[in-house]
């Protein structure tokens, strides 16, 4: 298909039931009350002349160019501003309004660069589109000052800002206003001399509060705020719908092409979880697909001491095939293991496990939700019966109280905060919601323009047990809990038998105020407003996880969620924001050891019976190794064999001594990856991976919902990763035949109940469908549990809190906790491969003032950062962010490596890692770690490829 | 941490967590059994109940009894 832009309604769309109809030009349209007279014109298919409107912001009714004529009304009223009345008539085409838009357009024209051939908008330009539109021919203006020949503003790595080309519409101020919710642009001055500015005059994009998501660039009708790719490669000829590969909020995109070069990737207005919105990320840091660094041909190695030498792939299959069957035969079949990917896709997730299950002949497979959200799998499962997140995003546009607990969504999830920041300014003279935020540290949600938190709990880390058993303590003894609810949807006893825990005077707030340093007072408000204040939301992430009592502090959200009636219906619930694109996914595809896909345990005869009749195979019905549980058998020198697809773990899981020491232990390490990453280090045989663009697939977001990815150019590695496992899985003699992903979603379908009705021809028709997707549910679920929780009653679970044993004192008397930033993703092995760097070149060590002052250390200094585990050096950023005490970084940097100070306590359920919990000593620095040079020297060693001989 | 001292510390945590079950003991077990691979287990009950706490001994000691089939 030839290239069009996404079609462009002028003004949002009406939520109102009720229906107008109304005549335009002639024809009969019926909308709803509340639409636009441009609106409705353009579903109709009549366009209306337009340049300040746009369907992503209210109208503004500047720039007259969308005069219409409606009988009985003198004038010619902006069609943007006006509203649709029943039995208008309305004329959009006469010779007075083409007069009056042609002197519109002339004056428009009169202070614009003529340059249309050379300009980088020149076929895709609202304002070129709108002159032809309105015929203009001429321009008789003999115009002495202008705005044109201003500087160029290059500083956003991404988009240029060119003055000159700019209308002052307002569409971009009004852009990062409403949809993203930054308020970083604004109109400069006044009348003649009013200039789009990000910030302060001084001030340049790049310096500015400006977060480049791109909504201004999306919003901009002319040249003025436009992509650089598309000043280098020209506008694009055709697009495809696909899912971002970046965080767990699933954005829609159209991939905007030249034959297979990507030109830019542009938030798709339909897409239901990003409804039009992007961040940093998936518009713009798509580069590391085409980087320098990807490694394209598969690479094998008798030793980590050898270079690496380039092989063909049937080599490699034939190779690795051989080393997987020499293993298991001499160390047994439970010496190999495998671990899935949250970035890869459902399929080829399902391809891993079923090849480690049937291939490999047990269940040691795991996925990195291990160390994310593996306490949401097991709390959720075990108090409402399922492990997933309650609601859809759309839920949050009719909560009254927004919680957020160990989550920083402006950061970590930047869409959907935005979403969020909407409901929280209150729209349409709707007032906001109230926001709680209970963190550590004072992260931008609770305090951003327009917003602030009713409370900021900065509790200590590790006491989210004690903070919520005391709210839970709050809500009961105050006669706050929903009994009616409770009554008809949970297990009276069990609630009985928690209210009478939870109500004892030790779980006051008042008596945990030593433990969690959260005012007492203050905790007992945030409860009664989570209690009474309407409908109540909780988003958590990795900040509730990723704690010895991970697990406890999920099901202590569920019992507070369920205490207060807050689910089953939109606007409350219970709300994971998953870390990676596709953690939902790689949990629902039986990534877990001990679960096959749809969440049954391996020991459940009836389902282990459906996959061994399916699969023609026998399967163990013993769970399997986890990844740190395969650490420690490969240090015990038991467990050889690892094919990790898509994961980094030497970077990303805790304690880079033990990880290190644990794949240094293995006979073969196999890599599936995009890059040389730092696990590679430690691998045998290096698989090329594809990135999501060169693939088709599924990834399933935080809300359950399953989505499409499309495959838009040829992998350059030649082979899609679903390609990869099958040839490996052929290789070692299995008898898969797979043609498509949609044949491996085929078969997950006929295999687990809640995927019973999805299939690729139904995504195609839907768009996208949010599990359980089944007979009861043939369109999908975007709420669940609306009558009743999915194993029945839900069930309240006492949590008692148990400090963890990672304690400060005189050697370590800080506390570390870590998170991420919003241009970096992960392990930053795809963000620190394109221009985000701009924003964060290295990870930073955030520390409070006092706890500065006393060890002598100043921004950006240098400072050494030891735990019991081990140290490592990184700069200073002096900031009350955090509380006296605590101290923040991130783990995006190989160089930094925050994981080697990380330690090896984890949830007690889970084995997730404690990674928000380290005991530390901070101190000045002359240097790098031992660790950090010897690692370094190991990197540049283990990472020669054999070149050959040279051709001269 | 040794694997089997890393053992006995996950086997008290999950005693300690589950303390306030109504059947702390057989909650433990039940964890173990569902979450641990038989190499752990093994490795556990090869170790006896030595730094276990009294659930977590007890637990095992369940475990490892309806393993022998006793």
């Amino acid at each position: 298909m030839t290239y069009q832009p996404q079609k462009d309604f002028g003004t949002p769309e009406s939520r109102s039931d009720e229906a107008v109809s109304l005549t335009i030009d002639g024809r009969e349209v019926t909308v709803p009350a509340g639409t636009s007279v441009m609106r409705a014109a353009a579903e109709q298919g009549t366009s209306i002349p337009k340049l300040c409107a746009t369907d992503s912001v209210k109208s503004y009714g500047s720039c007259r160019l969308c005069l219409v004529e409606i009988d009985g009304r003198r004038g010619t009223p902006a069609s943007c501003t006006t509203p649709v009345e029943p039995g208008m008539v309305v004329r959009t085409q006469t010779p007075q309004l083409a007069k009056l838009r042609k002197g519109v357009m002339e004056l428009y024209i009169s202070d614009h660069p003529l340059d249309c051939l050379t300009c980088a908008a020149n076929g895709d330009c609202e304002l070129q589109d709108q002159a032809g539109a309105v015929g203009l021919r001429d321009v008789r203006y003999d115009v002495q000052a202008t705005h044109l020949g201003q500087e160029k503003d290059h500083s956003n790595p991404y988009f240029d800002f060119d003055p000159s080309k700019c209308i002052a519409c307002s569409r971009c101020i009004r852009a990062c206003d409403e949809v993203q919710g930054t308020l970083a642009l604004t109109m400069e001055s006044r009348g003649w001399d009013s200039k789009i500015s990000a910030g302060l005059a001084s001030d340049n994009f790049l310096g500015s509060e400006c977060v480049s998501c791109g909504a201004c660039v999306q919003a901009c009708p002319t040249a003025t705020l436009v992509e650089k790719k598309v000043v280098e490669v020209g506008t694009p000829e055709r697009s495809v719908v696909t899912t971002c590969a970046y965080c767990g909020v699933g954005c829609t995109f159209r991939a905007e092409m030249r034959g297979e070069q990507l030109v830019r990737m542009v938030p798709y207005k339909d897409g239901k979880a990003n409804r039009g919105h992007s961040c940093v990320k998936g518009r713009f840091a798509w580069g590391y697909a085409q980087h320098q660094e990807r490694i394209l041909k598969p690479m094998i190695r008798k030793s980590i001491s050898d270079p690496w030498r380039e092989v063909e792939w049937d080599e490699a299959f034939a190779y690795t095939a051989s080393e997987l069957k020499r293993i298991s035969d001499k160390y047994g079949r439970n010496a190999l293991g495998g671990i899935t990917s949250s970035r890869c896709t459902n399929e080829e997730t399902f391809l891993v496990q079923k090849l480690v299950r049937a291939g490999f002949g047990n269940n040691n497979v795991d996925t990195c939700a291990r160390v994310c959200h593996s306490p949401t799998g097991y709390g959720l499962k075990t108090t409402f019966g399922t492990s997933a997140g309650t609601q859809d995003f759309d839920s949050v546009e009719d909560s009254d109280v927004i919680l957020i607990i160990g989550a920083n969504p402006t950061d970590g999830h930047p869409v959907f905060a935005s979403r969020m920041k909407r409901r929280l300014r209150g729209q349409d003279g709707r007032p906001g919601a109230k926001l709680i935020v209970i963190d550590p540290r004072r992260t931008d949600i609770v305090r951003s323009p327009h917003i602030e938190a009713q409370h900021h709990l900065p509790l200590r880390p590790g006491t989210n047990v004690a903070a919520l058993t005391a709210m839970a303590h709050v809500i009961v003894t105050e006669g706050l809990a929903n009994e009616a609810f409770i009554r008809e949807r949970c297990d009276w006893d069990e609630y009985s038998h928690w209210a009478e825990f939870v109500s004892q005077a030790r779980n006051s707030p008042e008596n945990l105020q030593p433990v969690t340093l959260v005012d007492a007072e203050e905790l007992r408000a945030a409860a009664r407003l989570y209690a009474t204040g309407g409908n109540g939301a909780i988003y958590y992430g990795l900040g509730v996880t990723e704690h010895s009592q991970g697990s406890s502090t999920v099901m202590a959200i569920a019992n507070l969620a369920m205490a207060t009636g807050n689910i089953g219906r939109r606007g409350v619930g219970v709300n994971p924001l998953r870390g990676q694109n596709n953690v939902q996914g790689a949990c629902d595809m039986g990534s877990f050891p001990h679960e096959l896909a749809g969440y049954r345990h391996i020991s459940d005869n009836d389902a282990r019976s459906l996959f061994e009749n399916d699969w023609g195979v026998t399967l163990d019905p013993e769970p399997g190794l986890r990844i740190p549980n395969m650490l420690d058998a490969a240090v015990d020198g038991v467990f050889k064999a690892l094919y990790c697809q898509g994961e980094d773990i030497l970077q990303s899981d805790p304690n880079t001594a033990h990880v290190s020491a644990g794949l240094a232990a293995m006979e073969c390490v196999i890599v599936h990856d995009l890059f040389l990453n730092e696990t590679a280090n430690y691998a045998h045989i290096f698989l090329p991976g594809s990135t999501f663009l060169e693939k088709n697939g599924t990834f399933t977001n935080a809300e359950r919902r399953i989505q499409p990815v499309r495959k838009v150019m040829t992998p350059m590695n030649g082979l899609e990763d679903w390609e990869v496992t099958q040839k490996l899985a052929q290789a070692m003699g299995l008898d898969w035949n797979y043609s498509h992903p949609s044949e491996i979603m085929d078969e997950i379908a006929r295999l687990t109940p809640t995927f019973a009705g999805v299939s690729f021809a139904r995504l195609e028709e839907a768009g996208s469908l949010q599990w359980p997707v089944n007979a009861d549910a043939p369109d999908g679920s975007p709420i669940m549990h609306i009558d009743g929780f999915v194993r029945g009653k839900g069930k309240f679970v006492v949590t008692d809190y148990v400090p963890t044993d990672e304690k400060t004192g005189p050697r370590f008397p800080l506390l570390l906790t870590t998170g991420r930033i919003l241009s970096h993703y992960n392990v930053g092995a795809q963000t620190r491969r394109t221009e985000n760097v701009a924003w964060h070149p290295e990870d930073l060590l955030e520390i409070h003032p006092v706890d500065a002052e006393d060890r002598g250390v100043k921004s950006g200094d240098w400072v050494k950062l030891a735990s019991r585990a081990g140290e490592t050096t990184l700069r200073a950023n002096v900031t009350d962010r955090v509380a006296p005490g605590v101290v923040y970084t991130t783990f995006h940097h190989a160089v930094t490596q925050a994981n080697v100070v990380t330690t090896d306590y984890s949830d007690w359920a889970t084995n997730c890692p404690e990674y928000k919990v380290t005991a530390v000593q901070i101190s000045a620095s002359n240097g790098p770690t031992e660790w950090q040079e010897e690692y370094e020297a190991l990197s540049a060693r283990s990472r020669r490829v054999e070149t050959g001989i040279a051709a001269e | 941490m040794n694997s089997v001292e890393r053992l006995v510390h996950m086997a008290n945590q999950i005693a300690t967590n589950l303390a306030t079950d109504a059947a702390p003991v057989a909650a433990v077990a039940d964890h173990i059994q569902t979450f641990w691979d038989p190499r752990m287990k093994k490795m556990i009950f090869a170790h006896g109940t030595d730094g276990l706490s009294p659930v977590a001994a007890a637990a095992i000691s369940l475990l490892a009894d309806a393993q022998n089939g006793s």
